[in-house]
């Protein structure tokens, strides 16, 4: 045998470089809006803290508490319900950022924040694209991802797939599940709004139809900081309001353009990197997955391309070791 | 009490005058260990406040009503640790009250007179209600002159001046919009003076007890907040102390009055309780001396916001507070949290990529081995033919 890596390579490269140049302007885009699209919208300056989202959400989903130190301190069990992050039994999870002497809420330096993670509900999302099985599925009028139960093959790309690392896994369970929140479809349909929505007390997160939210946001981020404005409680267009002054935004609304666009939208007075939302480009991961694996595949184009240089390859340094005897 | 019970049995000692009046060593001193504790001193203090309860010259004091209910002196009235006769009797001279004094008319006047005259600048002037500015302050008289021109006159003459209750520390009620009568607190009427604010409706009867009893044991004024309460007692929100605040945090709130939640002792937050913007010791202090839960959020009402401008007689009942908090929880997730009980963290990610990392550059190494060592190979079989 007498392959030497240079040859290999040469080979390689010139595969790949046909198979890339020659079909990327067939690149898959990245997906729109869904046309009824239903969203969140999350206002981190009218946040409290208070986790009542938290309680709204394990309600309208029966999840169960998790057993905290909190609980292991005392030596009680299943009275207080503190996860330390996301995970198989928590789809909404209160995080505080904190810096310096944390003296005052929505302030970079010196201050603190709180922020709301849970699924983005992104128009194109990742976990549903690296889902071998179908089981993640993007609902095709409003938009939100749900979860199969049935479908699911238990393979956990779609953890390794998420940005936004939301889908947890029942690891503990014989019979384990995917859990990330499915914006409380069920209660959607008989007309309700989210547990987290619900339950928020400020009108820190807000459900609505998400040309709506992005409008309130909008609006709010042209508002002037001090000024008073009544935020809506609960939905965007509910009659309950609740005035208070306005604090000065970050001029930006994050979900709007992150990895193609999400349903789960945000506003924060401190930078959305602080809060562990990640810097996002403007196209989804999935479109360009796809379209590399589906250029590189297409018509198993690449596929015989490389291996008839291999072939070749192959072939000559059989030859010349044979010449060489 | 028996005479037993006014001789300490360990030393056989008495207090005079003391005891004559019911109160033992033993309570008295269990009385200074009391307000150490609520002026946040050490206990050791007790000593201090004791000798100085004991031999200092009781300090005169003047008891002003303007603007008000009386709430103020009704609930010092109910105090039991001292009760109202061992104050008046044995901590303070109070030369001047008109809830309390026993003469009236031109007489008690006169008595006003006589001791602001003689104690000049050495009583301590308590004033209870606002004062009205409007219409040359008719709205208020006592024997003749105006609540502002009695304030104007007796004000600058005292030692210290304590405003008792919400109405004297910045208005209170009445100062409510439209405010008819122009009412305004002390502290906007003396401006030279320095004036101990005691808000409350009505004031804890031992936040004043540990005021006087501070300023008369360390002859100086208590650390002030810039609301000029003393931080002993205004030092820290009602929700910090809360004792429903494990609900705050859980996110567990009453939806209205008589509901599950309500009847389970959950957070009112959501029925407009000001806790968490009204700096007051209300959930420790407690009212009435009948033991726990005596307090308006104990017995199931938000808190109103009564000590503080701004929240209590101005924004509604029922609105929602704005939560201030002097740092965040502690008990909450941080941002990227290492621990977690199951599925991907950022640093999981981080370890989980290095390591792959690690093992591509490991297998490029190997690579790169096995090539080098197939060249040496081949130009040995090749020396080895030639």
């Amino acid at each position: 045998m007498n392959l030497q890596r240079r040859d290999f390579f040469k080979v390689l490269s010139a595969g790949v470089i046909t198979a890339t140049t020659s079909r990327s302007a067939q690149a898959r885009p990245t997906f729109k809006q869904p046309p009824d699209a239903v969203g969140l919208l999350y206002d981190a300056t009218l946040c409290i803290g208070c986790k009542a989202c938290e309680v709204g959400c394990k309600t309208r989903n029966e999840k169960p508490n998790v057993h905290s130190e909190i609980e292991e301190y005392f030596g009680v069990s299943g009275v207080w319900d503190d996860s330390r992050d996301l995970d198989s039994a928590t789809m909404n999870k209160i995080k505080v950022y904190k810096n310096g002497t944390a003296a005052v809420k929505d302030r970079e330096i010196d201050g603190f924040s709180f922020v709301k993670r849970a699924c983005m509900h992104c128009f194109d999302p990742d976990c549903q694209s690296a889902c071998p099985t179908s089981a993640l599925i993007k609902d095709p009028v409003k938009g939100y991802v749900t979860y199969d139960k049935d479908a699911c093959c238990g393979c956990r790309y779609c953890q390794v797939a998420c940005q936004y690392l939301i889908p947890k896994f029942e690891y503990h369970k014989a019979l384990p599940e995917l859990v990330k929140c499915e914006m409380c479809n069920h209660i959607l349909e008989e007309g309700g709004i989210t547990g987290c929505a619900e339950w928020c007390p400020t009108g820190a997160t807000i459900y609505g139809k998400l040309d709506d939210l992005m409008a309130e946001a909008r609006k709010r981020l042209e508002l002037k900081p001090g000024d008073r404005y009544s935020f809506s409680v609960h939905t965007v267009d509910s009659d309950e309001k609740k005035s208070r002054p306005v604090e000065k935004y970050i001029d930006h609304i994050y979900g709007e353009k992150e990895g193609g666009g999400a349903q789960y939208i945000m506003l924060s007075a401190v930078p959305f990197q602080k809060l562990g939302l990640p810097e996002m480009p403007e196209t989804s991961g999935a479109s360009k997955s796809e379209t590399l694996q589906h250029t590189l595949y297409k018509g198993l184009i690449g596929p015989i391309i490389l291996l008839g240089g291999m072939v070749v390859a192959t072939y000559r340094s059989t030859k010349k070791h044979q010449t060489d005897e | 009490m028996s005479k037993k019970g006014s001789i300490d049995v360990m030393t056989g000692q008495r207090l005079t005058g003391l005891e004559q009046k019911g109160v033992s060593r033993r309570d008295f001193l269990k009385f200074c260990t009391a307000m150490a504790a609520t002026m946040g001193m050490p206990l050791s203090m007790a000593d201090l406040i004791a000798e100085t309860v004991g031999s200092a010259k009781r300090p005169p004091v003047i008891w002003l009503h303007f603007q008000e209910c009386t709430g103020c002196t009704e609930s010092l009235l109910r105090a039991t640790h001292p009760s109202i006769e061992h104050l008046i009797l044995d901590l303070i001279s109070l030369d001047y009250s008109e809830t309390l004094n026993a003469a009236a008319g031109h007489q008690v006047e006169e008595v006003l007179h006589n001791s602001v005259k003689e104690n000049e600048g050495k009583f301590i002037l308590v004033c209870e209600g606002s004062v009205p500015t409007n219409d040359g302050g008719i709205y208020c008289k006592i024997g003749g002159s105006t609540a502002l021109d009695i304030i104007k006159d007796i004000g600058p003459k005292a030692a210290a001046v304590v405003a008792i209750g919400s109405c004297a520390s910045w208005g209170g009620v009445q100062s409510a919009a439209p405010n008819p009568t122009g009412a305004k607190g002390i502290n906007q009427i003396l401006t030279d003076t320095t004036i101990i604010n005691l808000p409350g409706c009505p004031a804890s009867p031992y936040n004043l007890l540990s005021t006087i009893l501070y300023y008369l044991t360390l002859k100086k004024l208590p650390e002030l907040d810039a609301m000029g309460r003393p931080k002993f007692a205004y030092g820290r929100l009602v929700h910090e102390n809360c004792e429903r605040r494990p609900h705050f945090d859980a996110g567990r709130f009453a939806e209205e009055f008589g509901d599950d939640g309500h009847r389970q002792g959950w957070c009112l937050y959501k029925l407009g309780c000001k806790g968490p913007e009204t700096y007051a010791n209300c959930p420790i202090q407690l009212y009435g001396d009948v033991g726990s839960n005596a307090w308006p959020v104990g017995t199931g009402h938000p808190c109103f916001g009564c000590t503080e401008k701004g929240v209590g007689f101005t924004k509604p009942i029922h609105q929602q507070a704005t939560v201030f908090t002097v740092t965040p929880p502690a008990t909450y997730p941080d941002i990227v949290e290492e621990k977690t009980t199951g599925g991907w963290t950022i640093g999981g990610a981080a370890i989980a990529g290095a390591a792959a990392g690690a093992a591509v550059t490991a297998g490029i190494k190997v690579a790169k081995s096995l090539s080098e060592q197939e060249t040496k190979d081949n130009q040995t079989s090749e020396k080895e033919k030639s």
